[in-house]
This record gives structure tokens, C-alpha cells and sequence, in this order.
């Protein structure tokens, strides 16, 4: 670092928590409107969530992109177009570090550093208590502004099942292996992104697989037509079919390919396409069709050290894995800094901007139908535009406050989906790019 | 801007990859200053720059390296190579077109953030440059008005300096190519809005990088006006190099107008950083 840690104000510098994608992206825009960026990292290297070696990391060895390459890459720093459609975590790893390089943002991060706290003091500032990982004293700095970019597929959101377990019980986020899958009898518990490629490994690995879901979903698979699918459906929101014609089309390409899923077992959905965040699958149909997956509905309780199942049924798996996501966490803020409701779920505008703190913004908590590098890109490009404006025309400043605290959620998140923990921040990626439009332009810079 | 946000082109049909050349000119050790990327227009390339700029440009420092554009392909087809070779260098490039190199740059910087970007002798309009050819090679000019291929010969491209035997073997390594169009489908509908001379829309650079042009008064494919509209739309003045034809970095007296490139360069890159 080029100034010296003593001075405890930073002044104009900015503080960025959380050096994964999004942290990446938001040192890097910042930057480039100007600002003196100091980012704080808990693990010693950059990557976040798709640095396998962190140990918070979710992912495991056979993880790939959910999202195409094209749809998910930073838009001005593509990955290159020799990869695959879609490419490894460690290849997303790769991309991130070279990204970090590019751009010369390792100088910015100090490693090995998780922020205690970080307290408004009045005129937007912010101090900010970092204390070294491996321990240590702490120390204060103050900001004119504080960005989170801390993640929220970190923090494992466990299923209270009563009774006792006579096997393992892990949580998706402890699975990294297919060796641990090996001459099991395995059980996994959700129909998300992750328990569909566990159960698909499971039924490579496993001698059983029961796979439970609360309800029905609608797997997509990753090809249609010739084209990664998430590309296909790009080309239909270009032709602005409204959305009854795009479920319409969903349903009738599944049915002439995998199908009708109910006939393996699996629930009928009670949502249409497009109404849950995308499950992109192509390999668990198959799976189901060969008998190596079994479905079943939701686990009730452990019983005599078994699993016990809502149609009465009782199961005897060697190891449960449960696939349930994660909880967005901000230990280092007071909830009501982010209108945290009780459950949990910050109430932020854009799923971004702090709405009584101007200079409090947290990037990349979304879930988008698409990848999230671009979204986390442009919303870390508007708060890096948001903070310029304010510090130079606070006028304007004010004006665009007031007209974007006026708007309501429904103005900028259309998209109707199941109302579960899992579509807290689930957002269509067009309908969210268009919004952020609108902000930017309303904050271009005066020529 | 809401083409930059919404870019429906690049996810519904991403430019086919290619195997691309990118000839190099490396520093020994680790370079303070950022790699250099030169592009050229269709009809010359990497080697064009190999000649003479790329290991003028090392030997002061700079790690070069030098793209030909593929064969074929639309505009968006070489915006998108010059994209993914600056973003596989180690740091943070700054982009160098040349002719109608120059324009693919134009469009590369709305895409990448360069740390600079230099436009020499470039061709961004259809009249200021077809116009000044037409005039002075009327039969190789023509068939590029319907989009045919486009022929420049000595004089266009060098000045009298340059003795003939080495222009002959220049001339020699040429190609001739169809000039650059944008894709009609994702161009289509700014140009009906604004049916300008401009062979693509004007882009708005990301990262507000610096932005030189450089050109000679006695090219005969680029005239003087252009230039100085050129550099006037990115906000300055065209540094020019009487008496030097269109080929800046093949025709004779190609050293000054590196020089320039990198004294420049310099300079701007010392006032921006902290």
C-alpha cells in the first residue's frame, strides 16, 4: 500500500469489503471514477466464493457455470472465447485473478483483514474496525463511503430436522468431493442448482440416491435448439414475446425432449416456467430415467436413526446431504443500517443503495436469471457514479435521491416468482439492466 | 447506453472464435509501462508493425504486441479480437489502430477499459477518406464504393522517401480486402436515426482513457479535415507528420512517429497515475 496505515482518515478513499467478483468489480470502478479504494479481505487471496481454497467457499470439484459464458462474463473484460460454453470454477477462478491483475487492484486489498464494524458517523463517513484474521489488535479507519461486497452464498442456511440421525448430515456446503459420495446410500435434500449436481454425481457415484424436494421445478437443460439455453432465451426477450408465449414455449420444448418428469416420481410443479430462479439441468432427467435417482417429497423428522418422509415412508441413507442454500449475512453492519427485516432480508433499493445511508451500498447481492458478473459490474459502475455526483454536485445529488427513493419495487422487479427465502434478491436480468440504465442516466456526468 | 448495458448481440450470437496472430516484442524483466497493442486494418498485418514499431516500442520499454485482423468477418468480428487479446495481456493495454485498425480501436475502447489509445492515420468516415483516395487512385478506389475490394497503391501509401524496392516488397505482403462494414442487423437502427457519414456510430470510451491522433497532411487515403475531426470528437488536436504517406510505420521516417506515440504516452500516463 502506497500510504501509510497510521493516518486513521482516509478521507475521499472509499472502503470496499470483500475482494470475490463483485469486490473485484467494484475496486476496479471505483477506481476508475477516481477514488482512493481500500479493500478488506478475510482469506489471502482474491476469488471469493470461486476460490475453492477459502473456507467459505461453496463450491465443489465438478462445478461449472450454471450461466453461459457470454451471459455471465465482466462486459469489459470478456473470459476468452477459446473456453468452454461453460467453464470450471477453476477456470472462473483464473478469470478473477487475471482480472485482479489486469487492473492492478492486489495493491488495493489488504489480505488476511475482516472488518469488525463499520459505524456511520454522521456526514456519510464511516469508521471502520479491521482486526487481522489470525487475530490480533484492531484498528480504526474512517471512509467517506463503505461498499459490501462480502458475498451471500456463504453462510449456510441449515433445515431444523428433529430427531436424531443415526448416519452423516452435512450441508451442501461441506460437500466438495464425489469421493464422498462413493458406495453410499445418499440422500439429498433440495431442488436448487446445487442439489440437482449433487444428485447427479450421487447417481455416478452412489449405490442409492433418493433426491427430495418440497415441490416441483422446472429443470431446463443446458442446450436447446443447438445454443446454451440461457442464450435462446436471451434471443426471446429480444423479440419481446410477452411471458405467456415464452412459458408456453418452455413447456412445449420439455415436453418434446425430456418430457413430463411426473412419470419418474417427481412433483408437479405449482409454479409456471420462469416463476422460481432458474434450475439448469440436463443430466438429472437422465438420471431419473434410469432409475439411479429416486425422488422423494420432503423429509419430516429422523425416526430410530432414519429419515422419515411427509408421505410416511422411511428411508436408511448413509449420509444426508442438504442442499438449502444460504442466508445473506453482514455481521460488520447494525441491521437497521440495511432496513433489515426480521427475518433477515435487507431492504435495500436496487437490492443495492442503503436507503437512509447515502453512502452505504452493497454489491452483487442478487440473483439474477443470468450470470452475475455483468449485473454486479454495472450496479458497482452506478455506485461509484452515485458517490462522484454526490461529491461534486450534491444538488443533483439530492434531485436523483429523492426521485429514486420515491420508487417503488414493483417499478424495477416485475418478475412474479415462488415468495420463498430462496427469491429474496432474485431479479430478471434485462428488467434489472434497463433500470440501472435509467439511474446512470440520470447521473451522467456533466460534459 | 442502454446498448452498452442490454448487448443482445454478444448473448444471443457471440462472435465465432478464431485462432488469432499476435506477434510480440518483449521487455526483458518487469516493465513499469503497460503493454502496447497495435491493430491493423484488414489488408496489412502484424508483420506491418513487426517491421519497424514493435521492437522500437521494447526497446524503450514497452511490451509490444501486434494483432492481425482475420480473414473476413464484420466489424464487430474484429472489435471483439482486439477485446479478448487486450484483456489476455498482463495488464491494462493501450490500443494502437491503424487506417481501419483505427476504427476497430474506436469501437474496442466502448468495450475495454485501455489505459490510452492512439488512432494513426485512421479511417472513421466514409468521405474524408474515399473522397481523398478517389482522387488520387480512382481504379483501385471505386470498387470499394460498392463494397468491393479496395486497392491503395505506392504513392497512397508512402512517401517518395521510401525507396521503391522496399515499397515493392511492402506492396507485396499486401492484401486486398473489402473494406470494413458494421454488422447490418446490430448497427441497423442508430444509423437510421443518424444517417451520418461515420462508418460506425461514434462509442463513448470506457474508462475515460486518454486518446491521441496522429496522422500525416500528405496521406492520400486520410485527408488533413479527417484527422482534425477525428481528434477533435475524442477532445484534442492531431499530431502530424508532413511529408509521410498512409503507412506510418512502414514509410520511411517511421521512427518519429512512435516517438511521438510513446513521449506522449508517457507523459499522460505519468499525470494520471497517483
Amino acid at each position: 500500500m502506497q500510504d501509510t496505515p497510521d493516518i486513521a482518515d482516509r478521507r475521499d478513499a472509499v472502503c470496499v469489503i470483500g475482494a470475490g467478483a463483485s469486490g473485484l468489480a467494484t475496486i476496479k470502478n471505483l477506481r476508475e471514477h477516481g477514488f482512493a479504494v481500500d479493500c478488506y479481505e478475510r482469506e489471502t487471496s482474491v476469488g471469493g466464493a470461486w476460490n475453492w481454497r477459502h473456507d467459505r467457499s461453496p463450491v465443489y470439484a465438478a462445478t461449472h457455470l450454471i450461466s453461459s459464458r457470454p451471459v455471465t462474463e465482466f462486459p469489459d473484460f470478456p473470459m476468452p472465447d477459446s473456453w468452454p460454453d461453460y467453464p470450471h470454477h477453476s477456470q472462473v477462478l483464473s478469470y478473477l485473478e487475471r482480472y485482479a491483475k489486469h487492473f492492478g487492484l492486489v495493491e488495493q486489498i489488504w489480505f488476511g483483514t475482516e472488518v469488525v464494524s463499520a459505524v456511520p458517523v454522521g456526514d456519510g463517513r464511516w469508521d471502520v474496525t479491521t482486526r487481522s484474521t489470525g487475530g490480533g489488535a484492531s484498528r480504526g479507519q474512517r471512509y467517506a463511503a463503505g461498499i459490501a461486497a462480502n458475498g451471500h452464498n456463504w453462510s449456510p442456511a441449515k433445515p431444523e430436522i428433529p430427531g436424531e440421525f443415526r448416519g452423516e448430515l452435512i450441508h451442501s456446503a461441506q460437500y466438495k468431493d464425489p469421493a464422498q459420495l462413493r458406495n453410499r446410500k445418499v440422500l439429498v435434500i433440495g431442488g436448487g442448482n446445487t442439489g440437482c449436481d449433487i444428485a447427479v454425481e450421487a447417481a455416478q457415484q452412489a449405490t442409492t440416491v433418493w433426491h427430495s424436494t418440497r415441490r416441483g421445478y422446472w429443470y431446463a437443460p443446458k442446450y436447446v435448439l443447438g445454443r446454451p439455453a440461457d442464450q435462446v432465451n436471451d434471443r426471446l426477450l429480444r423479440w419481446r414475446l410477452p411471458l405467456r408465449l415464452r412459458q408456453w414455449l418452455y413447456r412445449r420444448t420439455l415436453a418434446m425432449t425430456t418430457g413430463d418428469l411426473t412419470r419418474f416420481g417427481v412433483p408437479v410443479p405449482d409454479h409456471r416456467p420462469y416463476e422460481s430462479h432458474p434450475i439448469v439441468n440436463s443430466q438429472l432427467p437422465y438420471y431419473l430415467g434410469h432409475g439411479r435417482i429416486r425422488p422423494v417429497p420432503d423429509v419430516t423428522r429422523f425416526a430410530d436413526g432414519k429419515v422419515e418422509l411427509s408421505d410416511g415412508r422411511r428411508i436408511d441413507p448413509d449420509l444426508v446431504i442438504t442442499a438449502t442454500g444460504y442466508v445473506p449475512r453482514f455481521e460488520f453492519l447494525a441491521p437497521e443500517l440495511l432496513d433489515t427485516e426480521p427475518d433477515g432480508r435487507p431492504d435495500l433499493h436496487l437490492h443495492a443503495f442503503a436507503r437512509k445511508h447515502p453512502t452505504l451500498a452493497v454489491v452483487g447481492l442478487l440473483q439474477p436469471d443470468a450470470g452475475l458478473l455483468p449485473l454486479a459490474h454495472w450496479q458497482s459502475v452506478a455506485v461509484a457514479r452515485w458517490l462522484r455526483l454526490r461529491h461534486e454536485d450534491p444538488v443533483r445529488a439530492a434531485a436523483v435521491q429523492q426521485k429514486e427513493s420515491a420508487r417503488p419495487i414493483r417499478s424495477w422487479s416485475r418478475r412474479r416468482v415462488l415468495p420463498t427465502r430462496r427469491h429474496w434478491f432474485e431479479v430478471d436480468h434485462l428488467d434489472y439492466l434497463r433500470t440501472l440504465v435509467s439511474l446512470l442516466r440520470e447521473m451522467e456526468p456533466a460534459q | 447506453m442502454s446498448d452498452e448495458l442490454v448487448r443482445f448481440a454478444d448473448w444471443i450470437s457471440p462472435v465465432p472464435p478464431v485462432e488469432r496472430e499476435v506477434v510480440s516484442r518483449l521487455v526483458e524483466g518487469q516493465s513499469e509501462q503497460p503493454p502496447l497493442l497495435f491493430v491493423a486494418g484488414p489488408g496489412l498485418g502484424a508483420w506491418a508493425f513487426a517491421e519497424r514499431w514493435l521492437g522500437h516500442a521494447a526497446s524503450r520499454g514497452f511490451p509490444s504486441y501486434a494483432l492481425t485482423p482475420r480473414d473476413h468477418g464484420d466489424l464487430r468480428a474484429h472489435v471483439h479480437d482486439v477485446v479478448q487479446v487486450a484483456a489476455s495481456l498482463p495488464r491494462q493495454a493501450v490500443l494502437i489502430g491503424h487506417g481501419t485498425g483505427a476504427l476497430v480501436v474506436t469501437q474496442a475502447l466502448g468495450r475495454y477499459p485501455a489505459k490510452g489509445a492512439v488512432l494513426a492515420a485512421p479511417v472513421l468516415s466514409t468521405w474524408g477518406t474515399i473522397g481523398t483516395a478517389l482522387r488520387t487512385n480512382p481504379f483501385g478506389t471505386i470498387p470499394a464504393v460498392f463494397g468491393g475490394r479496395l486497392r491503395l497503391n505506392r504513392r497512397q501509401l508512402f512517401s517518395a522517401a521510401l525507396p521503391v524496392e522496399e515499397a515493392d516488397r511492402y506492396l507485396a505482403r499486401m492484401t486486398s480486402e473489402r473494406p470494413l462494414r458494421p454488422p447490418r442487423k446490430t448497427m441497423a437502427p442508430r444509423t437510421r436515426l443518424a444517417p451520418s457519414k461515420r462508418l460506425a456510430p461514434r462509442i463513448r470510451p470506457v474508462g475515460d482513457p486518454p486518446v491521441l491522433v496522429i496522422g500525416s497532411p500528405d496521406d492520400r487515403v486520410v485527408s488533413r479535415k479527417s484527422l482534425e475531426k477525428a481528434a477533435t470528437s475524442y477532445g484534442g488536436a492531431p499530431l502530424l507528420f508532413p511529408g509521410m504517406g498512409h503507412d506510418l510505420m512502414l514509410d520511411a521516417g517511421w521512427a518519429e512517429p512512435i516517438d511521438a506515440i510513446l513521449d506522449w504516452l508517457t507523459k499522460e500516463l505519468s499525470a494520471t497515475s497517483q
